[in-house]
């Protein structure tokens, strides 16, 4: 079963990218993906009015319907205002700068530890190999909600220990995969034949063993990117998360949802749309590049 | 048999002791609680007898003896909030989270298995199609965003259901219970709902493909060639041979469900134990939250192993593969 033929490992790259543009979900995602990447990156020049500038907000302003001019007249309020009276697509705009950044920073350090890791058990073996796995087993049977609850309890809130939190739910996922993953790729000839030449084993592992494990290893990259930012939105919402100073979306919905049930529902309903479509824009992404990468799903 | 049952137990211990170690070093024995407890102007002396008393001068592989062997005995301290002992506190909020979780469960069942099977047995057909796309979905919405929607579309704008709170509900040994008024039912259905989304989700997923698994199988076939009804070709030989997997994996997740309630809780002003370890956390209430940790680990462990040792039990497979 996990005899893959050699060639397809090392198709040509630009091929790849063919094959991946041809699905039309892949089109919209990445579409989307860029438009959000783009929206939160210059969020500074695009968004009409700085949220977190307390000077720039008016609190009259506050609860506006979406499409309504400020009192002073110079700023139309596209999607609303929130319960302070910040413009709600200016708020929206950073708050997916922190979302984003959590979720790829997160899955960036949890991928470099992981992978790290997983080189090492697979190349150990015994003793190293069985506690690192353990640890693995350990982190993915219990519910990812629990070790979060525990972890901020103890760290409390903020940017740094939700990220913390997310490198400590997502390392395993890589560890396990770049683990079985390397152990095939040891039973290569390529292998045998870089051992022969006696090069030394940290520029085996990273230089031959690592490329060819990286397929699996970026479809597990997106998929966590996802979940990361869904986790951190949730663990915001509840209150756990992002600090009332630089929110995120997950906590300009949980501010908005006060106002829900008094039927101004844009405050928390505009965030979530945008939380929406970068889990969907990512996971569209991320199962394009599964059927392209994955050889097991070519048939 | 008997090893692997040895063996599976000893790993649930361990979790737990592993558990129980991080809770006791993160949260009982980081800062000194003395300094909660003592006034502002205690002497030295009087600081010195409370460190005393409670065990703070000991070193600490034997405070945690004290901390594991109290734990045992039901003793995690009292809560700081609501000054009854912690371990009282949740188990008075567990039975609200439980009633949310079965209910979720059920709904499960009863909204994936038909609609799994339907994506199973017509797979090309558009519904089927619509059907995968919704459980792709299913999986990467969050749950509290639905959750909201829920409130948005069902209280705010069609004010069919209610929001928030159990209503009415009726007490059977001793417990109150939601699903036993109607009132109650109106109450739990929103929440049920909202947990149950990832779950109908993963029960269509693993029912299409124990259908497309089974469905090609010699002896459906031969079922089907001496002419039995396909009602109940599809009750009698596809749904039974898929069950076991189905549900050994909803039981797996019963104890996820029972953790994931946190944020079905709080969306919806349910007041289990859920709703209670978040207001315990920003209110820094230490020892509920080591409780709340504590049963929900335990529980989540013990269904666990009792899932997978009926699984043994109930499919001759396994238990064969097991003992060989």
């Amino acid at each position: 079963m996990t005899t893959v033929p050699a060639a397809s490992a090392r198709r040509p790259a630009n091929s790849a990218l063919r094959r991946f543009l041809r699905a039309p979900s892949a089109l919209i995602g990445l579409g989307l993906l860029a438009l959000l990447v783009i929206g939160a990156v210059f969020a500074p020049q695009i968004a009409p009015q700085n949220p977190f500038d307390l000077a720039a907000i008016d609190v009259l302003d506050a609860r506006m319907m979406p499409g309504s001019v400020s009192s002073g007249g110079d700023i139309t309020y596209l999607l609303g205002t929130d319960g302070q009276g910040r413009d709600l697509f200016s708020a929206i705009l950073y708050g997916l700068r922190t979302s984003l950044t959590v979720g790829v920073g997160s899955a960036l350090l949890a991928g470099l530890i992981g992978i790290l890791l997983g080189l090492i058990a697979a190349w150990s073996g015994g003793f190293i190999d069985a506690l690192i796995m353990r640890l693995v087993d350990l982190i993915m049977s219990l519910p990812s909600i629990l070790i979060a609850l525990l972890m901020l309890a103890l760290l409390g809130r903020g940017i740094g220990n939700v990220v913390l939190t997310l490198v400590l739910l997502e390392w395993a996922y890589y560890a396990r995969t770049a683990r079985a993953q390397a152990l095939v790729e040891r039973k290569r000839d390529y292998f045998e034949a870089a051992r022969g030449l006696g090069l030394p084993t940290s520029r085996i592992l990273l230089r031959h063993v690592l490329p060819n494990c990286l397929p699996p290893l970026l479809v597990i990259a997106a998929l966590q990117v996802a979940r990361a930012i869904t986790l951190e939105a949730t663990l915001s919402f509840l209150g756990l998360g992002a600090p009332v100073t630089q929110p995120s979306l997950g906590l300009l919905i949980a501010n908005g949802f006060q106002f829900m049930l008094s039927g101004e529902y844009w405050i928390s309903f505009f965030p979530g749309l945008t939380l929406l479509a970068a889990i969907v824009a990512i996971n569209l992404v991320g199962d394009r590049l599964r059927e392209v990468l994955d050889p097991r799903a070519l048939k | 048999m008997l090893g692997w049952l040895l063996q599976r137990v000893a790993q649930a211990l361990l979790v737990i002791f592993a558990m129980s170690l991080v809770v006791f070093l993160g949260l009982h024995a980081v800062g000194n609680p003395a300094d909660l407890l003592l006034a502002p102007d205690a002497t030295q002396i009087e600081r010195a007898e409370l460190i005393a008393r409670l065990g703070l001068d000991r070193p600490l592989w034997e405070q945690y003896l004290n901390f594991a062997s109290s734990a045992l005995q039901g003793d995690l301290g009292r809560s700081f909030v609501y000054n009854v002992p912690a371990v009282t506190l949740i188990l008075q909020r567990l039975p609200a989270t439980l009633e949310l979780a079965f209910a979720a469960t059920i709904f499960a069942i009863i909204l994936g298995v038909p609609l799994g099977l339907y994506a199973g047995l017509y797979p090309e057909r558009a519904f089927s199609k619509l059907i995968q796309t919704g459980s792709i979905l299913g999986f990467s919405l969050p749950t509290f965003w639905v959750g909201l929607l829920l409130i948005m579309t069902f209280s705010v704008s069609l004010g069919w259901l209610p929001a928030s709170g159990r209503g009415e509900t009726v007490r059977v040994f001793g417990v109150e219970w939601s699903f036993l008024t109607l009132n109650g039912w109106r109450h739990l259905l929103l929440p049920a709902i909202n947990l149950s989304l990832f779950k109908v989700s993963l029960v269509i997923r693993l029912t299409r493909a124990g259908v497309r698994e089974v469905l090609p199988l010699d002896y459906v076939r031969f079922a089907r060639a001496k002419g039995l009804r396909r009602g109940r070709i599809v009750v009698m030989h596809i749904l039974r041979n898929i069950m076991i997997p189905l549900v050994t994996v909803l039981g797996l997740e019963l104890g996820s469900t029972i953790a994931f309630a946190v944020v079905t809780e709080s969306i919806f002003a349910w007041p289990g134990s859920g709703k209670l370890i978040l207001d315990s956390i920003n209110a820094l209430d230490r020892p509920v939250v080591t409780a709340y940790l504590l049963v929900v680990v335990t529980l989540f462990v013990i269904i666990n192993l009792v899932v997978d040792i009926l699984y043994r039990f109930l499919d001759p497979r396994v238990r064969e593969e097991a003992s060989a």
